[in-house]
């Protein structure tokens, strides 16, 4: 084997105990770089979320949610600000009255009486780490959040709940019978996955205008419960499932909706999990097609509503980042919790 | 034992569905007999593909030949091949400036440029990983994790996040002046602002590709490998001769995939991108389509629905090319 790099073994040998080759070296820092380049926009949006108002659009910025120590001082109304000052040679807490171009003013807080001029050049701010809850709870409490985060819940578990009866239905038609026109409806309901919502989003719109489901949470779940990706992948599955067991149970005079439910649709568990999987990260992600179809903002789900609100507070990005945040969560717990059962199942569960 | 739990949970509601179900398809089993079950099966899902899907298929054909600002089909007048040439009418179709409708040619061109990136880039990385992933490596479960936690947020929460990390007074410039260079806002530059949609947009998707790609890995036979290292195998020949032929269909699933979501491009440019922006230097097909029929009250829905017939045609074609591939290496 030779020893100067070789790109295509790199990826495809397997370590060694006790060898660290260039390959290993690389290995890590693609994945090093990689969690960096997925976790610091992430971090930083949720730094920046404890920030207050006046800290956020200051630059360089401040890695951490930092504000300024001020301090009651006797003879002013307001509080004033605390800064290092050297004045000198000797390094003193002041607090600020006045700034007028390149000096303020200041006074000691012990000794408030005689205001000295000092070059702002030569002070810094002092600052403590701080957490701006406001910019989480003033969102909850004075815009309508709980009201979007109540709506996309409800759409995810319904849209998903009908997305795998419906289609496993329809699997299993496709996978355990011979019928008249199967072949063709298959390609059909397969060529649908050629023609996605954006192609027909005016036409259904019309259609769902028609149908009286517009600006209803209904009119986002129904047009999306029929899924060809969600066909496919159950029929692929329940073709690997033998027909013998299909057999045995209609020996035993059982109906056929009740192999379906019992026979086939436990065996076809790994592959509901992954179309279960995909509809929720669908529903949860749909933007386009709730944009169009709600119009009243108690009926945005949250997706639209953030997306209302950025329009909204264009400026205010400790109000943004605290609701885009926020609604990040719920997800990042599901997934810190799930991860395990997320990735393995769209990798293919049970699959060895 | 949480899962146990869960699946004793699933496994009851189950239990309660099956119970209103069960009786009204049994009813039907034994009026129509067993042979007619599976289109019995089928029917919700037909029934919806129906009203959903093929209905308004047939209303895009009638609505792009179709004017004026009326929702309606029966209340729209014909206007024949209006729309399409409004369209298609143009001096050079590479300069979308000298066509009759030069947002629309913007977009076109904007989205071709974008779908090329965007798959090979999301391609190559999630490619890569999957193979260093698919390696005896340290906390490869941790890193799987990680890359694929993009995937789950939503396109909104996903452009916000860029948005304010490219920002102005964001941590991309903050990091810019340490190294001394000046400050650029960068989703006001046309260039740079291109740059970033493709970076988010594999930021974004190429964790769940990763995964799709890493089981086909891992669904290779072991002894595949024990038997090419036996025989002495280069890691080169390895790669080329087992690992992606035998990875072949997933690639295939991946760029299928990736070219149809690509040119649907979107949410999170939209966030990101604050509607395409700088100009119309983000501005995507769906965009326009979007704009047309539902933006600032335009109401022009022959034209939206004549450039979403066009972007289905091209998408048709692309799937059948894909398709006839596919069933070209199975054989």
């Amino acid at each position: 084997m030779s020893h100067g790099f070789n790109p295509i073994g790199f990826l495809t040998r397997t370590r060694r105990p006790g060898r660290i080759g260039m390959t290993d070296i690389l290995s890590w820092l693609w994945l090093i770089a990689g969690t960096l380049a997925v976790l610091v926009p992430v971090a930083w949006a949720g730094l920046s979320s404890l920030k207050p108002a006046a800290e956020i659009t200051r630059f360089p910025p401040t890695l951490l949610p930092r504000t300024a120590v001020e301090m009651n001082v006797p003879g002013y109304d307001k509080p004033l600000s605390l800064w290092t000052v050297t004045i000198d040679g000797k390094t003193r807490e002041m607090a600020m009255v006045r700034r007028i171009g390149l000096k303020a003013q200041m006074v000691d807080p012990q000794s408030p009486e005689a205001p000295v001029s000092v070059d702002v050049r030569t002070m810094s701010p002092i600052q403590k780490l701080t957490a701006a809850t406001e910019n989480y709870t003033d969102p909850l409490t004075r815009f309508d959040f709980l009201t979007f985060l109540k709506n996309s819940v409800f759409v995810t578990f319904v849209a998903t709940l009908l997305t795998l009866i419906v289609n496993a239905m329809a699997a299993f038609a496709l996978s355990k019978y011979r019928f008249r026109g199967k072949n063709a409806i298959f390609v059909l309901i397969i060529s649908t996955l050629m023609i996605p919502l954006t192609v027909v989003m005016v036409p259904a719109y019309l259609v769902v205008v028609g149908v009286g489901l517009v600006d209803s949470l209904w009119g986002i779940i129904i047009p999306t419960i029929a899924s060809p990706t969600g066909v496919f992948l159950l029929r692929q599955y329940m073709l690997t499932i033998p027909d013998e067991l299909i057999e045995a149970a209609r020996v035993d005079a059982a109906t056929e909706f009740r192999i379906f439910w019992r026979i086939i649709l436990p065996l076809t568990a790994p592959a509901l999990a992954v179309l279960a999987i995909f509809s929720v990260l669908w529903r949860w992600n749909d933007f386009l097609w709730p944009l169009i179809v709600l119009s009243s903002r108690e009926n945005f789900t949250l997706q639209v509503g953030l997306n209302a609100f950025q329009g909204e507070f264009s400026v205010q990005w400790h109000y943004i980042l605290a609701m885009t945040f926020l609604s990040l969560l719920p997800v990042t717990a599901v997934f810190l919790f799930l991860q395990k059962y997320i990735t393995t199942g769209i990798a293919g569960t049970g699959m060895k | 034992m949480p899962l146990l739990k869960g699946r004793d949970m699933i496994g009851r509601f189950g239990e309660l569905l099956m119970g209103i179900i069960e009786a009204p398809v049994n009813a039907l089993e034994s009026l129509m007999g067993r042979k007619r079950m599976p289109y019995l099966f089928l029917a919700p899902n037909l029934i919806l593909f129906g009203i959903f899907t093929f209905l308004p298929i047939a209303i895009a054909a009638g609505y792009a030949f179709t004017g004026g600002t009326e929702l309606f089909v029966s209340d729209r007048p014909f206007v024949g091949f209006d729309n399409f040439r409004q369209l298609l009418e143009c001096e050079d179709y590479l300069r979308p400036g000298s066509c009759r409708e030069s947002l629309f040619w913007t977009a076109i061109w904007n989205t071709l440029w974008f779908v090329a990136f965007n798959v090979a880039a999301t391609l190559l990385a999630a490619l890569i990983t999957a193979l260093i992933l698919n390696r005896a490596i340290a906390a490869r479960g941790f890193f799987r994790a990680i890359f694929f936690y993009p995937v789950l947020l939503s396109p909104v929460v996903i452009g916000l996040i860029w948005k304010w990390f490219l920002d102005r007074n964001g941590l991309l410039n903050a990091f810019l002046q340490m190294l001394g260079v000046p400050p650029e806002i960068f989703l006001l530059d046309v260039g740079w602002s291109r740059f970033f949609v493709v970076v988010v947009s594999v930021w974004f998707h190429m964790g769940f590709y990763t995964l799709i790609l890493l089981a086909g890995l891992q669904a290779i036979p072991k002894d595949l490998y024990e038997a090419a290292a036996i025989d002495a195998a280069s890691p080169r020949r390895t790669l080329l001769r087992i690992t992606l032929p035998l990875l072949g269909p997933n690639l295939l699933v991946v760029l299928i995939l990736l070219m149809i979501r690509s040119v649907q491009i979107f949410d999170e440019a939209w966030v990101l991108t604050n509607g395409g922006g700088p100009g119309t230097a983000n501005s995507f097909i769906v965009q326009y389509i979007y704009q047309m029929a539902f933006g600032s009250d335009l109401r022009l829905f022959g034209l939206a629905s004549a450039a979403s017939v066009l972007m289905g045609l091209v998408l048709l074609v692309l799937t059948l090319i894909q398709l006839r591939l596919g069933r070209k290496m199975e054989s």
